[in-house]
């Protein structure tokens, strides 16, 4: 062990760059922020959420794709083709708008689902996520209203906070977004001279509530757009992975009729690859009313000039190679069964104060806990025991949502996700009694028991239906 | 030069607060000329810091485990000298209650307060308790976690009906909780630092201002941008010299080395009350520790190669 002779001069040769002073630092770059940068907010939660990366942790908090059926043997043909007949394309800088081929399998996809688009309606985009960046940087000033569901997309908050929106969460239950909620909040905006630039919303197997909006409400609120010529950013990323039930129309195929090649006027669309492809190459679109288009694409020049070359002409191989029907297929079908160990493990493990949504289709289950149990710090306590979900304050920007939490169910598998609600429910079911015992409750015995039930008439009741019940098994969000 | 192994990471939920104390101090021990060995604390620690053959490990984690006196006792037994406190000093400031125990036997200010274990209240029933308790104390009451430094599982109780969720919440974080008295004031925070042949000196005092009205909420505290801090305080000079005198007792009876932050309410009546002590305080850019020293002339740079110096002295003290 070296003595004490072995002091380092502060001043020494060694030094690589000067030291630079804290509150220097801080105030230079305090200063030099822009105001918009105040929205950006850290949180404990996600310091929480740093933890779920380490191995050991079973993870329900992510809303990953299983992309581990996806052939390495086809990606390695795919990325092969690619090479042999476009290398140099593929190396090179593309349209901002996008490849033409690209276009032709977005067209494509759309018209599966019932919405006839041209390829020149249509910008690829890095993923949907942009398109919502681009449609808010289009859009919005500083102070303007985006009304979105609540609880929302948790990813979707930061881009609206970055634009410095004010934003409204209309509450959902069953049905999707309450429509009647939305024209009160329209009209008190209305009686103040204000009106919402855009309304965002997920209609089908939304993140994170997991249910869809109905056919009625859609129609409505699609009227509602045309009557009060508002836009409407319709995202759609989980529509095709459908375990159940029959398709919805989008919005936009109700604002757009069958057969009708004019752009719509009030719904700006936004699909990606990530959940019926891969989230690694980072391909998503919008389809916007051409004056919105053409706005998005000046956007898009300054955010990055044009979306991956090598992955859209991954994109272009792979629906010229094989049908992309048959990958959907193959995922559906291993979600449908996670969905169903999730829904499984919940009816057995949660106590009879929770409720849950269930999901026809989408990656997540929205579970809502008694209001004396905060998620965030049950999400601190889950951590200990290696299990991790999101607590539902992520997807409101309000304050809501501290006894609601999402689950994934696409990213594990159906012994982990058994695993996972197992540990979760012994948690709640021991705060639940120490709630009562704190608060002079009696404690019900085994409510397990009963929750096993009321699961086999999960799949075959409707979300009100079942609220009806004397154990509560789903809710109002 | 010396081989200086950081220790980081780990799995407590500061993680991502100490992944980015320990780089930041990796930066400073090279600029410094030393050879650094970077540790992200897991299962493996032994071996990696067996073979990592270092003269000294700088204690960069917080949180349970690293600033509980655990990682010190096994730096103990394997003789590699550490910075900061040793295990006893660290065992007592992480667990509040004890800290607050030390304090008042000593003679220090600190809140009123009332602890219970998770065991207490499931099985003989304290939670009947409660009312006659919180009566005692007065709303509103602070509801905290025993062990933790950030704001995680801190609630206020503003009435009897808060006090139940705001233990389950407490009860997520450690199997111990304390309700405290809170006390109206100016949240000081003052960092304790070992100057070069041993003295413990208080540093300038930081001012954390809460930027909105509602300083019930914890969760403000924690973001950046929704509290601003002033180093040093605005205070006069009578009125600031009482909490560093305060801080540098409490460093001492608690045994703290090395370095410390103390955290205190300056209440409206003037007298300091302690809230807790941090062995291990943050040392990232916009932590207090550095912008105190930074207030005292101790730029980033000599506040790392006086935490190792100490470190040094101390090992040789005992050999």
């Amino acid at each position: 062990m070296r003595g004490a002779d072995g002091t380092m001069s502060v001043e020494g040769d060694k030094r690589r760059r000067p030291p630079r002073s804290t509150a220097h630092e801080l105030e230079r770059y305090g200063a030099l922020f822009a105001a918009r940068t105040g929205r950006m907010r850290s949180s404990a939660m996600r310091d929480l959420l740093v933890i779920t990366e380490r191995p050991e942790v079973i993870s329900l908090a992510g809303g990953l794709p299983d992309t581990t059926l996806f052939e390495p043997e086809l990606l390695r043909s795919l990325l092969a083709d690619v090479a042999s007949s476009s290398a140099a394309q593929a190396l090179q800088y593309g349209p901002t708008e996008g490849l033409e081929a690209v276009k032709e399998c977005i067209v494509e996809l759309m018209a599966a689902e019932g919405m006839p688009v041209a390829t020149d309606e249509v910008i690829v985009t890095t993923g949907g996520q942009q398109a919502i960046d681009l449609v808010c940087k289009t859009l919005l000033d500083p102070g303007d209203i985006v009304i979105a569901e609540g609880p929302t997309y948790p990813g979707a908050v930061p881009a609206f906070c970055a634009y410095e929106a004010e934003l409204i969460q209309i509450e959902m239950d069953s049905d999707g977004m309450q429509i009647d909620l939305l024209e009160q909040t329209l009209d008190a905006l209305a009686s103040d001279g204000r009106r919402p630039k855009f309304i965002y919303t997920i209609p089908t197997f939304q993140n994170p509530a997991g249910v869809s909006m109905s056919l009625p409400r859609r129609r409505r609120l699609v009227d509602l757009a045309r009557e009060r010529e508002l836009l409407v950013l319709e995202d759609n990323p989980y529509s095709m992975l459908r375990y159940e039930g029959d398709p919805l129309p989008t919005l936009r195929s109700l604002e757009v009729p069958r057969g009708s090649r004019d752009g719509g006027d009030f719904v700006i669309y936004t699909g990606t690859m990530s959940k019926i492809l891969s989230p690694g190459i980072r391909v998503g679109w919008v389809v916007a009313p051409r004056p919105v288009l053409a706005k998005i694409n000046l956007g898009k020049q300054a955010a990055d000039l044009c979306s991956s070359s090598l992955t859209q002409y991954f994109v272009a191989s792979y629906f010229a190679n094989t049908d992309w029907r048959d990958y959907i297929d193959l995922v559906r079908d291993r979600y449908r069964r996670r969905r169903d160990a999730m829904l499984d493990a919940l009816a057995t493990y949660l106590p009879a104060e929770a409720s849950w949504t269930h999901p026809g289709g989408g990656l997540f289950i929205w579970v809502t806990l008694p209001e004396y149990i905060d998620t965030t710090d049950l999400l601190a306590r889950a951590l200990r025991e290696n299990v991790a979900f999101v607590p539902g304050e992520a997807a409101f920007d309000d304050g809501r949502g501290h006894s609601s939490m999402r689950l994934n169910f696409s990213s594990s598998s159906e012994e982990r996700i058994r695993e996972g609600v197992l540990r979760i429910g012994k948690i709640i079911n021991e705060q639940v009694a120490l709630y009562r015992s704190l608060t002079g409750d009696r404690v019900p015995d085994r409510p397990q028991d009963v929750a096993v039930d009321d699961a086999s008439m999960a799949a075959v009741v409707s979300l009100r239906q079942r609220a009806e019940r004397p154990r509560k098994r789903s809710h109002e969000l | 030069m010396t081989r200086v192994a950081v220790l980081k990471g780990g799995r407590s939920l500061e993680r991502r607060v100490s992944l980015s104390s320990g780089a930041r101090v990796e930066d400073a021990l090279e600029r410094l000329g030393h050879d650094v060995v970077a540790i992200d604390v897991g299962a493996d620690l032994l071996d990696r810091l067996r073979d990592a053959s270092c003269e000294i490990a700088f204690i960069a984690l917080h949180g349970p485990g690293g600033e509980d006196g655990t990682v010190q006792e096994l730096l103990e037994v394997l003789e590699i000298p550490y910075t900061g406190s040793g295990v006893g000093a660290c065992a007592r400031c992480s667990d509040k209650v004890t800290a607050k125990h030390v304090l008042r036997d000593a003679g220090l200010p600190t809140p009123d307060w009332v602890a219970f274990s998770e065991a207490a209240l499931r099985e003989l029933g304290a939670g009947n308790a409660l009312g006659a308790i919180a009566q005692r104390l007065e709303f509103p009451l602070v509801v905290k976690p025993a062990s933790h430094g950030s704001s995680l599982g801190i609630k206020f109780a503003r009435s009897a009906a808060d006090i139940p969720a705001a233990l389950v919440a407490a009860l997520s974080y450690d199997h111990k909780v304390l309700l405290e008295r809170h006390v109206e004031g100016r949240e000081l925070a003052i960092s304790v630092l070992e100057r070069p042949g041993g003295e413990p000196e208080a540093l300038p005092i930081v001012e954390a201002i809460p930027r909105e009205q509602d300083f019930y909420d914890f969760a403000a505290r924690y973001d950046i941008g929704r509290t601003t801090f002033q180093c040093p305080a605005q205070l006069d000079a009578p009125l600031a010299a009482r909490p560093q005198e305060i801080a540098l007792a409490a460093y001492a009876v608690l045994g703290c080395y090395g370095f410390a932050r103390v955290d205190m309410i300056l209440a409206h009546d003037g007298e300091p009350q302690i809230l807790e002590l941090n062995p291990i305080p943050g040392l990232t850019e916009t932590s207090l520790l550095p912008q105190a020293a930074d207030a005292a002339g101790v730029d980033f740079d000599e506040l790392v190669e006086r935490i190792v110096e100490s470190a040094r002295v101390r090992s040789l003290q005992t050999r």
